[in-house]
Formats: C-alpha cells, sequence, structure tokens
C-alpha cells in the first residue's frame, strides 16, 4: 500500500471513532428497555401503608390509566420527583405508590409532612412485588392502560421535561 | 466576592492562554524572536492566574460558601476539612479546574526546565499546551464554570459523594491528572517537531524524561484508583474493567508502548513516525477518556452527572485537536525518513514487538469499553461488555509481552545472536519451569493461569538479575550503574511481583457470606472469625455500626478486625467500609452486609492471598519511572547549557 495512505489511516480510525461517539451524546445508556412492556401488569395484593385493613390488587384499576411509581424514603431522587408528582395529582393524573424495601418505616411521616401524590401508596416491605415488576432501584414509574397492560416504564425521577416528552403523550394516547 | 475574583481570574487565564498559544506559534513559523519570547512569561502568569482561581475555590468550599453551587452540591458543613479540600475537586465542574490546573502546571514546568530546548522548539511547545488550556478554559468558563452562584443560598450542602470520603480519593485524581495530563507534554513536543520537520534523537531525547515522569504518576494514579475500590467498594475487587477504569489504562498502554519506542527512536533513529503517532495516541486516549467519564456516553460505577452540551463541547474539542494532530500527521510523517536498518532479532525488533503486543492489548480494551456504544448506535441493542471478555482477551495478549521482557534489555541493538541468547537464557527457562510446576503445588491446587504467571514472574526477574550481573562483569559498583538503567529494571521487577500478586489472588481467594449473631463463629481458609457484636458511632458526618469481629489464624495469635456500615447524614447513602488487616501474604478483609434481624448481620468474609503485592509493585514501578527519568545524562545535557 501507498505510504500516503497508511500514514492517512489513523485518522479514518479517529473519524469513524468520533462519528459513533457523537452518535453515543444523544442515546442514553441506562435507558434499557423493560421485557415487561406490553405484558399484562404482575398481580398482587399488598396493603396500604399505615392501614393493613386496606389491600390493594392492579385489578382494581381495570378501566383505568394510571401509574405505578415504585419510591422510598430513602431515595433522594424520589423527594426530586416528589414536587412533580404532587403537580401531577392536582392535574387529576392517578398514581399509585409502591413504598418499596421501607424497613425504617418513615414513608407514613414523611407524606404526612410533604403531601402524598398517591390514590394509595402501598407497602412493599420485602420488595418482592418490585422483583416481579423488574426493578432495579428507585424511582421508577410504569405507565399502565385501561387492560392492565404496562404500556411503558420511566427509569429514573420524572421532571417537567420527562413529563412533557415521555409521559404526557403516552397517557394521552392509552386514555382515548 | 471570592468566587467571582476566582472566575475573573479564568478569563485572564483564558486571555493569557490565547497569547501564549498563537504568538509562539506565529514566531516560530516565522522566525520572529520576539513573538517566541512571549511563550515563557504568558505560560508562568497563566500558571499564576490557574492557581488563584483553584485556590478561590478551595477556599470557597473551605468556608462552607453554600451560595456557590458547587459548594452546596459536593460539601456539607459537618463535612472533615481534609475532605472539604478534596470536595474541591469531587466535582465535575472542579474535576476540569483540577485538569486546567495540572496543565497549567505541566506547562510552568516545560517553560521553567526547556532551556536547552532551541527557541524556536520551546515556543512550540508551549505554543501547542497553551491551544490545549485555551480549550480547558473555555469549557470551564462556558459549559462548568465551577463559581456559578445559587439562590436561594441552601442552609446546608447535599454532602460529598459518599464513595469519595476516603484516605484513596485524596491523592487518586491528582496523581490521575498528573499522568493524564502529563502526556501533553510528549504530545506538544510530537507537535512541534511534525510543524518544524525536526524529527530526530535530540527530539526523542528530550521527550523521553517527561514522557516517563507522566507515566509514573499514571501509574501510580491508577494503583490508588484499584486501591480505592478495593477497601471502599466492600466487594474485595481490585479491578472491575468499568469503562473509567479502562479510560485511565489506555493512556497508561499507550504510554507504556510509547516509553519503548521513545528508546528506539533516542538510540537508533528509527521508528520516528511510530513514535509521534503513539505520543499523539497517549494524549489523545487521554483527552477520550476525559470525554467518556464527562459526557456519560458510557454508563460506569462512578460516572458523574450527565449533560449533552458538555459531552458536544469536549468531542469538538477532541475532533479538533485529534483530527488535527492526525492529519498533521498524514501530511507530514510520509517525508520522514526511516533511519538505519536492524537485523531479526536484535533490540530494535523486540521493542517492536513490545510496541505490537502493547497496541494489540490497548486495541482490545478500547474495543471492548466502546462496544455497547457501537452497538447503541447502530439501533442493534443494549449489551455490557464485561471482565470475562477482557479477560479473555487481554490477559492471554500479555504472555508474550512478559516473555520479551526478560529477554529484551539483554539484547544487543542492531543485532544479536539468538542461539547464543537462547544458551545466556537456558537457566533461567529451566527455573522458571520449576516454578511454575512447584508453586502452584505448594498452594494447593494447580490453576493453569497461576502456573503460567508465576513461571513468567520467575523469567522476568532471573532477567534482571542477569542484567545486573552482566553490567558488574567488569567491576563496577551498584552505585555506578546510570539511573536509567535502575529505572528500567525496577520496573520490570516490579512487573515480575505484579504479576504474582494478581496470579494468586486471581487463583486462590476464597470468599463466604455468612449470617452472624454474636458469638457466632465462621471457618475460612483455616481462620476462624467471630463475631462480637455491633456498635453505634458517630461520625462527623455519618452514623455508622460498627461489626467487631475476632480472628483465629491456624498458627499465630488472634487479631481483632472492624468493619462499618455508615449512612451518612445529607442523603442518607449507605456505604461499607470493610475491615482489613493487611499480610505480606494475605489480606483478611470483612465487610458489613445487611442487619436482617436485630443484632444478626450479614457479613462478607474475604482471604485475599499476595494482593498486596500488586499496589507495592505499582508504587515500585512508578518509582521505576521517575528514577529514570532523573538520570544523569538528562541532567547533563542541561549543565553543558548552562556553562556555555
Amino acid at each position: 500500500m501507498n505510504k500516503r495512505l497508511i500514514m492517512l489511516l489513523p485518522l479514518a480510525v479517529f473519524v469513524v471513532l468520533a462519528l459513533f461517539l457523537g452518535k453515543g451524546l444523544f442515546l442514553n445508556p441506562r435507558e434499557v428497555p423493560s421485557p415487561f412492556i406490553g405484558r399484562p401488569a404482575p398481580q398482587f395484593a399488598l396493603a396500604e401503608v399505615g392501614n393493613p385493613a386496606r389491600s390493594f390488587s392492579p385489578k382494581e384499576m381495570l378501566g383505568k390509566v394510571w401509574m405505578l411509581n415504585v419510591w422510598a424514603p430513602w431515595c433522594v431522587s424520589c423527594r426530586q420527583e416528589h414536587g412533580v408528582l404532587m403537580q401531577l395529582k392536582d392535574q387529576g393524573v392517578v398514581i399509585v405508590g409502591l413504598n418499596w424495601k421501607d424497613k425504617d418505616r418513615e414513608a407514613a411521616e414523611l407524606m404526612a409532612r410533604m403531601g402524598t401524590p398517591y390514590v394509595i401508596n402501598l407497602e412493599d416491605l420485602d420488595g418482592r412485588v418490585g422483583i416481579d415488576y423488574g426493578v432495579t432501584g428507585t424511582p421508577e414509574t410504569f405507565l399502565i392502560d385501561k387492560q392492565g397492560i404496562i404500556r411503558y416504564k420511566q427509569t429514573g425521577p420524572i421532571n417537567a421535561e420527562v413529563w412533557t416528552e415521555k409521559l404526557e403523550p403516552r397517557m394521552k394516547e392509552m386514555a382515548k | 466576592m471570592i468566587p467571582e475574583l476566582g472566575f475573573f481570574a479564568l478569563i485572564l487565564a483564558l486571555s493569557l492562554a490565547i497569547i501564549q498559544s498563537v504568538l509562539p506559534l506565529i514566531g516560530a513559523q516565522t522566525g520572529n524572536a520576539r513573538f517566541m519570547a512571549v511563550a515563557r512569561p504568558a505560560a508562568r502568569a497563566q500558571f499564576l492566574f490557574v492557581v488563584l482561581a483553584y485556590a478561590c475555590l478551595v477556599t470557597s468550599f473551605l468556608l462552607n460558601d453554600f451560595s456557590v453551587r458547587n459548594v452546596a452540591t459536593n460539601s456539607f458543613s459537618q463535612l472533615p476539612a481534609v475532605y472539604r479540600f478534596t470536595a474541591s475537586w469531587g466535582s465535575h465542574e472542579g474535576s476540569m479546574l483540577l485538569w486546567t490546573l495540572i496543565l497549567a502546571f505541566w506547562t510552568m514546568a516545560v517553560s521553567v526546565l526547556s532551556r536547552r530546548l532551541p527557541e524556536d522548539m520551546a515556543a512550540r511547545v508551549i505554543g501547542i499546551m497553551g491551544l490545549i488550556s485555551v480549550g480547558f478554559l473555555s469549557f470551564s468558563i462556558f459549559t462548568s464554570n465551577p463559581f456559578e452562584r445559587l439562590l436561594p443560598v441552601p442552609m446546608d450542602g447535599r454532602d460529598l459523594n459518599p464513595l469519595l470520603q476516603d484516605p484513596g480519593m485524596v491523592l487518586h485524581p491528582p496523581m490521575l491528572y498528573m499522568g493524564y495530563v502529563g502526556f501533553s507534554v510528549a504530545f506538544a513536543f510530537a507537535i512541534a517537531a511534525l510543524l518544524s520537520g525536526k524529527l530526530d534523537a535530540a527530539w526523542a531525547r528530550w521527550s523521553r524524561p517527561w514522557t516517563t515522569v507522566a507515566w509514573g504518576f499514571l501509574t501510580a494514579g491508577i494503583a490508588l484508583g484499584s486501591w480505592w475500590a478495593y477497601v471502599e467498594l466492600g466487594w474485595g475487587g481490585w479491578w472491575f474493567w468499568d469503562p473509567t477504569e479502562n479510560a485511565s489504562f489506555m493512556p497508561w498502554l499507550a504510554g507504556t508502548a510509547l516509553i519503548h519506542s521513545l528508546a528506539v527512536t533516542e538510540k537508533r533513529g528509527v521508528f520516528k513516525a511510530w513514535t509521534v503517532l503513539l505520543a499523539i495516541t497517549a494524549f489523545s486516549l487521554s483527552l477520550l477518556g476525559t470525554f467518556l467519564v464527562r459526557s456519560g456516553v458510557l454508563s460506569s460505577v462512578h460516572a458523574f452527572a450527565t449533560d449533552p452540551s458538555r459531552g458536544a463541547f469536549i468531542l469538538g474539542f477532541l475532533a479538533v485537536v485529534v483530527g488535527g494532530s492526525l492529519l498533521l500527521f498524514a501530511l507530514r510523517a510520509p517525508a520522514m525518513a526511516s533511519g538505519t536498518r536492524f537485523s531479526a532479532f536484535s533490540r530494535e525488533s523486540l521493542l517492536l514487538m513490545n510496541n505490537v503486543v502493547l497496541v494489540s492489548a490497548l486495541g482490545s480494551v478500547l474495543l471492548g469499553t466502546l462496544y455497547p456504544l457501537f452497538l447503541d448506535a447502530l439501533g442493534m441493542g443494549k449489551i455490557s461488555v464485561g471482565a470475562p471478555y477482557f479477560n479473555a482477551v487481554f490477559v492471554p495478549l500479555m504472555v508474550p509481552a512478559l516473555f520479551l521482557m526478560a529477554v529484551g534489555p539483554l539484547t544487543r541493538w542492531k543485532g544479536a545472536s539468538l542461539p547464543e541468547m537462547v544458551v545466556r537464557l537456558r537457566i533461567a527457562f529451566v527455573v522458571a519451569i520449576v516454578a511454575a510446576v512447584a508453586v502452584p503445588l505448594a498452594a494447593g491446587e494447580f490453576k493453569p493461569w497461576v502456573s503460567v504467571s508465576v513461571g513468567l514472574a520467575v523469567w522476568i526477574a532471573y532477567g534482571v538479575a542477569l542484567g545486573f550481573r552482566e553490567r558488574l562483569k567488569h567491576g563496577g559498583s551498584l552505585r555506578s550503574l546510570p539511573r536509567g538503567f535502575w529505572g528500567m529494571q525496577l520496573a520490570h521487577l516490579s512487573m515480575a511481583i505484579g504479576i504474582v500478586g494478581m496470579a494468586m489472588v486471581s487463583g486462590y481467594e476464597d470468599q463466604r457470606n455468612v449470617k452472624m449473631a454474636v458469638g457466632d463463629t465462621a471457618q475460612l481458609a483455616g481462620y476462624t472469625f467471630t463475631f462480637k457484636g455491633v456498635e453505634v458511632i458517630e461520625g462527623p458526618n455519618y452514623r455508622a455500626a460498627r461489626g467487631h469481629l475476632t480472628v483465629h489464624p491456624e498458627s499465630g495469635s488472634d487479631f481483632a478486625l472492624s468493619a462499618e456500615k455508615r449512612i451518612y447524614n445529607a442523603g442518607g447513602m449507605p456505604m461499607t467500609e470493610a475491615g482489613i488487616d493487611y499480610g505480606v501474604f494475605r489480606d483478611i478483609y470483612v465487610a458489613m452486609g445487611e442487619e436482617i434481624e436485630p443484632q444478626v448481620w450479614t457479613v462478607q468474609l474475604f482471604y485475599k492471598p499476595f494482593i498486596d503485592w500488586l499496589w507495592f509493585a505499582a508504587g515500585m514501578m512508578a518509582l521505576g519511572g521517575f528514577l529514570a527519568a532523573s538520570d544523569r545524562r538528562y541532567r547533563v545535557a542541561l549543565k553543558a547549557k548552562d556553562a556555555a
């Protein structure tokens, strides 16, 4: 091969690499598609936090579009998200909280202090329901349609941008 | 007031960096001595203003000025002072400023120690480093201002990431950056040589000590990071092939190849284009590492905040610096004459093989690190490439490099006799084979990789001993040997020590996960662990459950160990603080898990044979680098110039 061409090789390799890196900037490596999307939401029966007599099962929500928000009092990003959820509640979004592995039982006190965005906040003390939903961390939010099918999973906190760009359009679509 | 002063200092530093790069580069191209003379004072003034800016940042941290966003998000009033100091580089903004500071420091060092350089060469080198400073200062000022104010002012900060509150983290980032950024000197020399067309042995001689010192710092920095992961992550591991680790390891591999090829270029005047390319590569990989860690394109255990605009800036900068350099290389390198010839078996050819192997290894790490990104970008799914790939590809590649390590230094330049070498090394070969069989058997279980590694370690050590013997054959004392020789042999010997550590700990480590209540005992590798219970401790900015254990070895006296599970006050993040009994031949390592019932804990017990050999080896390797860089011949040239 021509010597000049060989000397151009490093540059060519770098250009290809830079194109990939540029593409990579617009991808999110943490966004892993959930295998649960398109599947019926796993069934469970859990008690409400602070009210063991009230039990809840996803079956109750058939016919409604709702959000299952997995959170924990010890989770910092959940607190960031809390304000957004409060606003969504005021807009009439139905949110069910799954209080995940809250060993210190801080949730009730926290909700009393900061307000609750949830129609019901469920106690998943040993995290078993979280496992059924493939939860890897908090916060995670599932959008569930009228037929009880999981349609979308948001990993990480919901902020105004996530809501307007990802969740709201989908929920409107599902409400039709 | 102090943060504004700091920001102002940054703007002045940027102005000076522009002067420092533009005038000297024009001067060197046109032969204007007055323009070239601007380089040194501009570089020193730029350094002073960056120091001032950094001092302002540190002051804000020490004074708990939570009106500065950076302080509010990364510090806490209860944080101990030493960590308030290190928190100054714990954030994205702070660590970029540290990058800039260290770059300015290296430039200043070049401006002081370059008196023996031809004026145009010095002007070009300082000018090119100035261009890099312009990039990083603009990055800080326009996208990552560390002095940004926050309104309303919070009552307290959100605390430094507890992972970073560890003694290992005090030194790791500055050391690592000294290495990363230090390669900018070799890079600047390479570009200056391409610009001037004067690519000769003198150029290689100037580049060598700078490269070796940077490489020594990088070695120490990587080792400190590994030690930190071992102590702080509580998994007992020391290397995870995490993208962030790879980001620092790739420049190290390129730097190692560069050190060796520089030796050939200096001594024999060959491999010039290749050496230039390696110098560009080593620094490009430093920049790439910065991009990978800062842009969040790869997920990693210690990736920081992600922001596409910052990523875009660094990528643009990377494209200009690396793309521009490689374009210059493509234009100028074909004209560079390859020097003298050498035979198929000579020190040149062995060093060439060393370079081929190191660069292949580098390629394998680069591929594994970026493969998930490639697939994702092509829409072919999300995967992660983990330790199994790297161990399967990287480790076997190292075997020929390690084998040649013993032979290379004993081989003559230009040409040597292969049969003669076989005779010289036959005893070494036999000793290595015996060790390769005997050591794993003595350890209790024969493991092929332990056997190969121990054999190579003994082979290298024997080669080092032979090197000393042949040097002293005709008289002379150990002290009379040049430091360059000492440095090389120390670094090679440390590799042998490090391999033993890696092989033994990978082959014979043992661990157990046990549930323990007070008084319970557990056995591991001949040690009996007794759980003495847990006490609650109030740290300065955390609460901890400290578990106490006593360990009863098969022989020798009992000792106590304590490990902590900490909950930090701000943020409530749980952290483990492992309890480690260090030993020459083994570490005993315990980490607290969860309290599953009142007073009943899961406890992880680890037996880590020979693990400390790794960090000892890394320290020795870095020392070898510093020793080699301080060799007399680099200083003699300096003195000769002074006398003249």
